[in-house]
């Protein structure tokens, strides 16, 4: 049954508010910044810890570079810079310089999917999920919520090896008590229901969890799953949900072309799991101006949206 | 170690380099040849590593931002007992354990490089370890000259300036060949000397392929204190076999047997004469 969900702050902010509690205890923790220390809310660790934080400007391949190089020498590096441009202008570094030279750098993918909103197609990242999970040996972390951002940070800290993290930045709600029951790796089961299986990942959650509450009191019964981790992917929990359900959603900030909705489709076609699939996310075209959640609504990231896909699927079921 | 001594090793990386390429039927032979003298005394003369300290944190490191002159950082490595002699019997080969461009699967290959202008950004962020854990090592980092078109380098130099890395040494391997043609006519890159400079660094120029003149240029650095050092090494494109040196096609060719036999006699005439 799902019960009403508290609010949190932005995923951006507890990430500045664990490293900053990290960083007590933990010279080896460092942060890496290209100009982005404003926008990725790390102003106050840079004041209270200023050798902790290295700026290198607006150079973002430098910057993973560089990350590199640190993390090579036993540093716990946590870069951050715009997931459009992380994932893009540093592609390159990024697999071959982290990925590929197995240097443990968490790439923290700042304001991505559509967070900027009005700024336009040069701001989204609505690729960078396509892009990376083509690249061995780069984990791939897309939390929801503060409790999925700070089990993602700690579990680095505790093993690191190289991962991306991408965060969005509007407040989102808590779906967990604590981040001890997420378990990065895995996915989480949110709710189990018969009818319809939804998996989401990262801000849409919200979305997805609304819309499951109210289908629900429909009479439609909904599983709901966050798939915070898309790399290593869990593919057993998801074969066993979706075998036992009648009808498949994904709902991601991303395009549709090489994000969850694709992993997922390529899976059950591949175990031979004949179910309809549905895909919610971006379509291969410049998108709409408008702020997310304005971007969101028009290409049905809503509650609305969602729960008219899932019951136009289960009449044909 | 004595210049001689210095001098019979290059002769003996030159053959070991031609084997691996002869070998592997494959390989940057041009560019390998012109960085040989430099790794040589890098490596026994500089250098503060060894194959038992390939994981001390206190170790120099030599970074190859040319990672395409691979054959060449093999050939030393397996020379001095770094690598098993068998692994780098087919660089690039199915199932080899070397690929044609450094693997840090290998021992005592610090990075995977292979993509250009990687090398010098990863190498700061090493210098800048060092300085954050107030230890001595430097790190050593050779560049290609054509591969200075990348403009990923001139973001690292201004970080290396801005950080005080004067624990950086970066070499450029002059040689003034690219793929296409000669690097001025391709992307013109002087006055390199003063773009050095004008980025913060402390720059010197030297004969790349003067063992003797490299051996001073190195215990001269870090040039100046607080500010990171390059050297400007002036090489030879195919340096040490006749035919090779200076020739464009060189770049990226293998031997006939004809001309590998050659190779080798040259060689071996030269390391007589060191004798």
């Amino acid at each position: 049954m799902m019960r009403p969900l508290e609010k949190g702050v932005a995923n951006l902010e507890h990430m500045a508010a664990v490293l900053t509690a990290q960083a007590e205890n933990d010279p080896n923790l460092l942060i890496v910044t290209s100009d982005s220390r404003g926008s990725g809310k790390v102003g106050g660790f840079a004041e209270r810890f200023p050798k902790q934080l290295v700026e290198v400007g607006i150079a973002e391949q430098n910057s993973v570079g560089i990350s590199a190089g640190l993390a090579s020498c036993g540093k716990k590096v946590f870069t951050i810079s715009p997931g459009s441009f992380l994932s893009a202008r540093a592609l390159e570094q990024v697999k071959n310089d982290v990925a590929y030279s197995k240097n443990p750098v968490a790439l923290l993918g700042i304001s991505s999917g559509v967070s900027y909103g009005g700024l336009g197609a040069t701001h989204h990242s609505l690729h960078d999920l396509a892009a990376l999970l083509a690249i061995p040996d780069l984990d791939l972390i897309v939390p929801a919520d503060n409790a999925e951002t700070e089990a993602a940070l700690l579990s680095y800290l505790e093993n690191p090896r190289p991962v991306y993290i991408r965060f969005g930045k509007k407040a989102m709600p808590h779906f967990y008590e604590s981040s001890k029951d997420v378990k990065i790796g895995n996915i989480s089961i949110l709710n189990e229901g018969k009818d319809v299986l939804i998996l989401a990942t990262g801000e849409p959650l919200a979305e997805s969890y609304e819309a499951v509450t109210n289908l629900e009191k429909e009479g439609v019964s909904c599983s709901l799953v966050s798939v915070h981790t898309l790399s290593p992917f869990d593919e057993t929990t998801v074969l066993d949900l979706a075998s036992q359900t009648k009808a498949i959603l994904t709902v991601e900030e991303h395009s549709v072309y090489g994000g969850l909705g694709s992993l997922v489709a390529s899976l059950l076609m591949e175990k031979r799991i004949w179910r309809p699939l549905g895909k919610i996310g971006f379509p291969r075209e410049e998108l709409v101006t408008g702020n997310q959640g304005e971007i969101f609504r028009h290409y049905g990231i809503s509650p609305y949206g969602i729960e008219s896909y899932v019951t136009k699927m289960l009449k044909k079921v | 170690m004595e210049i001689c001594e210095l001098k019979k090793r290059a002769n003996r990386y030159r053959v070991k380099t031609l084997e691996i390429i002869k070998s592997a039927n494959a390989g940057h032979t041009g560019g390998d040849l012109s960085c040989i003298d430099i790794l040589t005394v890098l490596y026994n003369d500089v250098l503060n590593i060894s194959p038992e300290k390939i994981k001390d944190p206190d170790r120099d490191r030599y970074i190859q931002s040319k990672g395409h002159a691979a054959e060449a950082l093999y050939a030393v490595l397996s020379e001095l007992d770094y690598i098993p002699a068998d692994w780098v019997k087919q660089v690039g080969g199915y199932l080899s354990p070397a690929t044609g461009h450094p693997t840090n699967n290998l021992p005592g290959v610090e990075q995977n490089t292979g993509a250009l202008g990687h090398g010098l950004s990863v190498s700061v962020g090493i210098a800048l370890a060092a300085k954050l854990d107030g230890k001595k090592y430097r790190v050593f980092t050779l560049v290609g000259d054509g591969e200075l078109a990348e403009g990923s380098n001139w973001e690292a130099c201004m970080a290396a300036a801005n950080f005080k890395l004067d624990n950086l040494v970066v070499i450029v391997d002059r040689n003034r060949l690219q793929i296409s043609g000669s690097t001025e006519d391709v992307m013109a890159l002087e006055p390199l000397k003063l773009k050095f400079e004008a980025f913060g660094f402390a720059v010197h120029e030297v004969d790349g392929n003067d063992i003797a003149a490299l051996k001073d240029i190195f215990s001269a650095v870090p040039f100046e204190t607080g500010k990171p050092s390059l050297i400007l090494a002036n090489t030879i494109k195919g340096k040490g076999i006749s035919y090779m040196e200076n020739q464009l096609k060189w770049h990226h060719r293998v031997p006939t047997e004809e001309q590998y036999s050659q190779a080798m006699d040259e060689l071996r005439q030269e390391k007589e004469e060191l004798v």
